[in-house]
């Protein structure tokens, strides 16, 4: 599949801002962290900032953004919509929380509820982004039940990341946070060599024969429709990564797990400052991994449409 | 809306014929010839004078070359949007611009809602819709809504553009939820096939795969050698000779 940059932004970005928006209001919440001005302003915007780039990114690849609105419609049988309802509706609970955090230096009360509220909105609206993807059964490394918990681990491991670095940043930092980043971001890995392990064997879900309803023996292209490039082959033919995929792989086990882990180990073990500067750090390689990983999720994507264009 | 209708009164759609088809994407133009005009018009083509040629079809003529032990033959396969029961790429628009008419069954996009976010394109495993880069909208094939029920047509010109204009009858168009339909029958007959049936799609159109033939082939015959150019005696020998003093 055609890996746009939009779309790979928008769901690095909000997978990360989700995963924080969750952590923060749920450690608030719970009287984990103080109601600190600053430290609402800066991780609540953080979150939310994260969250709306890769929300206003995603409509960058629309044909006619002005109509975007329309898609909080469909929600009755599309991913798509009820990612887009969801995210609006997990604003309301956040904003409340925020509001009440960063000008009134609250967060207990039904303040809390409003922060689990949006902790939940968060995890929802990760789940129906994953969905989108899991819900497509032409592309057999998206339709599998591993998509949906990648996408939640990788939420949960960005923003964990994420957090631990702001805290850190604010004189919090705590071990048991890094020890969970560090965590998270072996999990991560060891959850990532698994899904490529898988789709590296994995079969099309169909044959040339069942798409063209030749029976048996082998079916050979010969002659395409069309002498140049057509949509469906610049849409669903991607094929530029493929080319370098285990370079990108060993990219994205350096970027977003292996040099992350070290500096995490090094946050657990060193004294605040130069703590801070590698939790800062792992979070900035983190993602940029990540993006390389997202890209990675798209070009490596088979679609079913390649098998009437003789590539298999 | 996007949810799909629980049945619907008809299921048209078309059945084409691999034992027919001669691959001269006629189809394929005149398709492009009446929808360009049609529903869904403009079909937009793209620097159609250039090196980097890309536009919009409905319609598109694959040649394989299917090899069995029975030995090996040339394949032309029309692909086109086949009107299923269970479209995904329906149900995944996020905006209800995609849906499925309860009448027929035919599959359409109201391009005035559509945000061309291609989510549909991707849902379809059969590559039948077409984002139109410079409309920004999704296009597909509309089964020729805009002729089939036409009554400015002459009734024999009520069916798909690319029906009405196959020259070898390749092509047939009916209501394939009704038994008794000349096309159910011919699919019956002629052991006419879904395509990728295992993603449960439910295809309405079918395809007829080629008959098998009668398996004899005719002997190999050397062809007869030329005549030769210098004739020995006779007639044509004293010409030959007299010319080439």
């Amino acid at each position: 599949m055609h890996p746009a940059y939009s779309v790979i932004f928008f769901t690095t970005a909000t997978g990360a801002g989700y995963g924080l928006l969750a952590l923060l209001c749920l450690a608030a919440a719970f009287g984990l962290v103080p109601p600190d001005f600053w430290l609402g302003f800066v991780g609540l915007g953080l979150a939310l900032a994260l969250v709306s780039a890769g929300l206003l990114s995603s409509t960058g690849h629309l044909g006619r953004p002005e109509r975007a609105w329309r898609a909080f419609s469909q929600w009755r049988t599309s991913w798509l919509s009820r990612e887009g309802v969801a995210s609006v509706l997990t604003y309301v609970p956040a904003g409340l929380f925020g509001i009440g955090w960063v000008f009134f230096g609250q967060t207990q009360g039904w303040l809390a509820a409003a922060g689990v509220l949006a902790a939940i909105g968060a995890a929802v609206t990760v789940c129906t982004t994953a969905m989108i993807y899991a819900s497509l059964k032409p592309i057999g490394e998206w339709a599998n039940p591993y998509t949906l918990p990648g996408y939640l681990i990788f939420s949960a491991m960005t923003g964990t990341v994420l957090l631990d670095a702001l805290l850190a940043a604010f004189g919090l930092g705590s071990r048991w946070l890094a020890a969970a980043a560090l965590v998270l971001t072996l999990a991560g890995w060891v959850f990532k060599e698994a899904v490529w392990r898988r789709n590296d064997r994995l079969d099309m879900p169909a044959t040339v024969n069942s798409a063209t309803g030749l029976a048996g023996g082998t079916v050979r292209s010969v002659e395409w429709p069309h002498t140049e490039k057509n949509y469906l082959l610049k849409e669903m033919g991607f094929r530029v990564a493929r080319k370098h995929a285990e370079r990108l792989r060993n990219l994205v086990r350096l970027a977003a797990f292996a040099v992350p882990a070290l500096l995490l180990a090094v946050v657990l073990a060193a004294p605040p400052v130069p703590a801070l500067v590698a939790a800062l750090l792992a979070t900035i390689v983190q993602l940029a991994g990540m993006l390389v990983e997202r890209w990675l999720f798209f070009a490596q994507a088979r679609h079913t449409v390649t098998l009437y264009y003789g590539t298999n | 809306m996007t949810s799909l209708p629980a049945a619907t009164d008809k299921a048209l759609g078309l059945v084409i014929d691999l034992d027919t088809c001669v691959g001269c994407h006629a189809c394929v133009t005149s398709c492009k010839q009446w929808n360009t005009g049609g529903h869904m018009a403009p079909l937009t083509d793209l620097d159609p004078y250039g090196g980097d040629v890309d536009g919009v079809w409905f319609n598109r003529v694959h040649t394989y070359e299917h090899t069995t032990d029975a030995g090996s033959r040339t394949v032309h396969f029309p692909r086109s949007c086949l009107h299923c029961a269970e479209p995904a790429c329906v149900t995944v628009c996020p905006t209800g611009a995609s849906y499925k008419r309860t009448s027929d069954g035919i599959v359409l996009v109201d391009y005035d809602k559509c945000i061309g976010c291609k989510l549909c394109s991707w849902a379809c495993p059969y590559g039948a819709r077409e984002f139109d880069v410079d409309a920004g909208t999704m296009k597909k094939c509309t089964l020729c809504v805009d002729r089939i029920y036409n009554d400015n047509l002459a009734e024999e010109d009520r069916v798909p553009a690319c029906v009405a204009t196959c020259p070898t009858g390749a092509r047939h168009f009916g209501d394939l939820g009704d038994p008794d339909a000349a096309v159910s029958e011919l699919v019956a007959e002629r052991g006419g096939v879904e395509l990728m049936p295992e993603l449960g799609y439910k295809p309405t159109n079918r395809y007829l795969p080629p008959r098998s033939g009668s398996g004899r082939r005719a002997d190999a015959k050397a062809a007869r050698p030329l005549e030769d150019a210098t004739p020995q005696g006779g007639f044509l020998g004293w010409v030959d000779r007299m010319l080439s003093r």
